[in-house]
């Protein structure tokens, strides 16, 4: 497969193929393996320019990228929002036609609204990458995941995993069911009925009502983030009860049949979704996570961005790439 | 005046079950005479309509003109323009303008201002509740003076139960219907389309069927109470259809429109984040659209209403959850009619007819929707079987916000007459053949 085949933007795991989603875990093998050498980069973009452009409050994510474009040898802006010209009132369609008269290369854009990434896509020449859109998809979050798990589990095909929380609101969930579902994973959903659309049953998704059905039935779980503005919205009466009935303890796992592995996108609410011995503990690949998501948003910009065959080379020349 | 003569058309007169060859004579802005080879009076104009159908002309009771206050989307002008370019002859414009027409001093500016444009009739419609607010009751009494039609707080719902008791008994007085756009606002509250299996892919906040039903079902039991006349608009979801089918069958004094995007379209019109595809109440599931089809067709819906609502390309270009709610429908209404309803089948030429004029016509007491000797001359011409494309820039609104730019539809108004001039005639380099 060319690496032209992913296209011009990823905006979601949705819209790809399986083969088009094993192409960027496949990348992102090798890209693995630079972020160990003792001189972490390669000069697979070098001249290519980057903007990050962030609406939304981000840190794992937005240092992720800026990990990864260096560590390809791009050269990068970061856009915050706040004091820039989105302050003061331009559109995202204005904001996307300055960056492009810019003649810049890349936008991975962090937006609150769900679909911003398309819109910015459909306006401008750059490749665009969806660094979580609303309550739609973070692909990138996505492939970080099916990777850690590919990892864990050697393959993907017949594996179950339950995602547990605000699966409603979460961009995270999305972007897991359609990458999972596309590489034959099982996928289950658990948490309060209030967070739990109906409507994931029609694409294939198991609803487990309790957490103990969760646990009892997945291989691992995927422990989502619940937002405190959930409780004033009146979706769950407190976290103190959130924990009590969905949170995931030791003792629950340890009543499981097997050995499960504990997913989290971070960051994470100890003592409300997730008990701060399971986060910390030999279940939990929370850590791995973050290591593999510089690998993928590496493959993902690498492929984007047209690919080549040379990237493992070392840096020539002199410079300050050395 | 002079005098016009309609030759040779297909006559469909729902008002007076007629559907025939006939020529129509127009005197005086009036209709004359309605029949066979009625001879040719000296200086009158001739219309050829050998071919076409001659019908009375399209009545709207939903739509939105902008003006006063975002003469940047729409004006009086351009809307009423809109309007007989889509075969409608009357039209009756909703009141959430800035400032909102809720007094006989606005609705006065409303009339004064469809004159001035002399295209479609435009009758307004006054607010039920001063500035919208849902508070106070408007004067209906000095605002039915004033030349309004019925009273709404279209945009929003009247929230409170006991405005809109009465609200429908003070109606009462005046023989006006009270129009009420079914939201309950907690459970919609935030939502950018219908929640279903797409609002769940697309990460969008969803509207529940339930949002409207509730209010349905909600103003049905205080039009029982009060004996008022409730209008129920753009009905979009199969459990309000069926709330007002056991209304009609209690015999309560219920009414409903329809949109042509309900029955056309459905929830997958919004994937890829169209912002053309975003309306409230908004587009529903396949068994609502099928509905909403069968109420058209045994008359559980009265009547087809646009709701035309134009927005500047600008409103529209951003992100979906940001972009207003709304699009343009007066000049594709017909197409979509024919294409959706006649053509499948579901009803004839003159029971489509019936829904866009005579019906609408009589449920809001308005002159028009007949071709009766002595009506006022309100007529359209059009071609039932022209297929066309519909291109943005090739319509008379001054917004173009259409889900339906590129699609083929059928049937298209060539001549539009208001009181006996002809208001619209589309130029031949305008019929374009898809």
């Amino acid at each position: 497969m060319s690496p032209a085949a992913l296209g011009k933007d990823l905006v979601g795991l949705e819209g790809l193929t399986a083969d088009q989603i094993r192409l960027i875990l496949d990348t992102a093998e090798p890209f693995k393996e630079v972020s160990e050498r003792p001189i972490k980069k390669v000069p697979a973009l070098r001249g290519k320019t980057i903007v990050n452009l962030f609406f939304e409050a981000s840190t794992r994510t937005r240092i992720s990228f800026e990990f990864a474009e260096k560590r390809l040898s791009a050269d990068t802006v970061n856009v915050a929002v706040a004091g820039s010209s989105v302050d003061k009132g331009e559109t995202l369609v204005d904001t996307a036609r300055n960056l492009e008269a810019m003649r810049i290369d890349m936008v991975v854009i962090r937006h609150g609204s769900s679909g911003a990434a398309q819109f910015l896509g459909e306006r401008i020449r750059s490749n665009v990458i969806n660094a979580g859109d609303g309550t739609h998809e973070h692909p990138t979050q996505g492939l970080l995941d099916l990777l850690t798990l590919r990892d864990c589990f050697g393959k993907l095909e017949g594996l179950k995993v339950a995602i547990c929380g605000d699966v409603l609101h979460s961009r995270v969930a999305r972007s897991n069911i359609w990458g999972l579902l596309k590489l034959g994973a099982e996928v289950g959903v658990c948490g309060p009925a209030t967070l739990i659309p109906r409507e994931l049953a029609e694409l294939g998704v198991t609803t487990l009502p309790r957490i103990e059905d969760a646990i009892a039935w997945a291989d691992a779980l995927n422990v989502l983030r619940l937002q405190l503005e959930r409780m004033h919205a009146g979706f769950i009466p407190s976290m103190r009860e959130y924990n009590r009935v969905f949170g995931v303890s030791l003792e629950r796992l340890e009543r499981a049949p097997k050995e499960l592995v504990i997913l989290h996108p971070g960051p994470m609410n100890r003592g409300v979704e997730i008990d701060s011995d399971v986060a910390d503990g030999p279940h939990s690949v929370i850590l791995p996570q973050v290591t593999n998501g510089v690998a993928v948003r590496m493959a993902v910009l690498y492929l984007l961005a047209g690919g080549g065959p040379d990237w493992r080379a070392p840096m020539a020349g002199g410079g300050d790439d050395r | 005046m002079s005098d016009l003569l309609i030759r040779g058309g297909r006559v469909i007169d729902p008002s007076r079950q007629t559907d025939g060859l006939a020529d129509v004579l127009v005197h005086e802005g009036r209709v004359e005479a309605v029949g066979r080879n009625i001879p040719v009076p000296p200086g009158a104009a001739i219309i050829e309509a050998a071919g076409k159908v001659v019908a009375p002309g399209f009545v709207d009771v939903h739509v939105h003109f902008r003006e006063p206050g975002f003469e940047h989307a729409e004006t009086i002008a351009t809307g009423a323009t809109s309007a007989v370019a889509g075969g409608f002859t009357a039209v009756c414009a909703m009141p959430n303008t800035d400032p909102v027409i809720d007094s006989a001093a606005t609705v006065g500016f409303v009339v004064r201002q469809s004159i001035r444009a002399g295209k479609a009739r435009v009758f307004p419609i006054g607010a039920v509740s001063v500035g919208q607010r849902g508070e106070q009751l408007t004067e209906f009494g000095e605002m039915v003076e004033a030349g309004a039609v019925a009273v709404s707080d279209d945009g929003k719902p009247v929230v409170s139960s006991h405005l809109m008791r009465t609200a429908l008994e003070y109606a009462k007085t005046f023989g006006i219907p009270v129009a009420d756009h079914c939201e309950d606002m907690s459970l919609a509250h935030g939502g950018a389309m219908h929640e279903g299996v797409v609002s769940v892919r697309l990460g969008l906040k969803g509207i529940p069927s339930a949002a409207e039903e509730i209010m349905v079902a909600r103003d049905i039991i205080l039009a029982e109470l009060t004996g008022g006349h409730v209008h129920l608009c753009h009905m979009s979801t199969r459990g309000s259809v069926e709330l007002i089918r056991r209304a009609k069958e209690k015999g309560l004094r219920v009414t409903a429109e329809a949109t042509p995007h309900h029955f056309t379209l459905t929830h997958h019109r919004c994937e890829g984040y169209d912002t053309d595809a975003k309306m409230n109440p908004p587009l529903r599931e396949e068994a609502d659209r099928e509905a909403i089809r069968q109420g058209l067709r045994d008359g559980t819906i009265d009547c087809i209403a646009t709701d035309h609502a134009p927005h500047h390309y600008d409103a529209k270009e951003r992100e979906f959850d940001q972009a207003p709610n709304g699009i343009v429908g007066l000049e594709t209404a017909l197409g979509l009619g024919i294409r959706e309803l006649v053509s499948t089948g579901l009803l004839t030429l003159p029971e489509l007819i019936a829904r866009m004029s005579t019906i609408p016509a009589r449920v809001f007491r308005l002159p028009g929707g007949t071709l009766a000797v002595g009506a006022p001359a309100d007529l359209v011409v059009f071609d039932p079987d022209r297929r066309w494309e519909v291109r943005k820039d090739q319509l008379h609104s001054r917004s173009a916000n259409s889900p339906f730019a590129g699609e083929v539809l059928t049937g298209q108004a060539e001549t539009t007459v208001v009181g006996g001039k002809v208001a619209f005639q589309r130029p031949p380099d305008r019929l374009l053949d898809a």
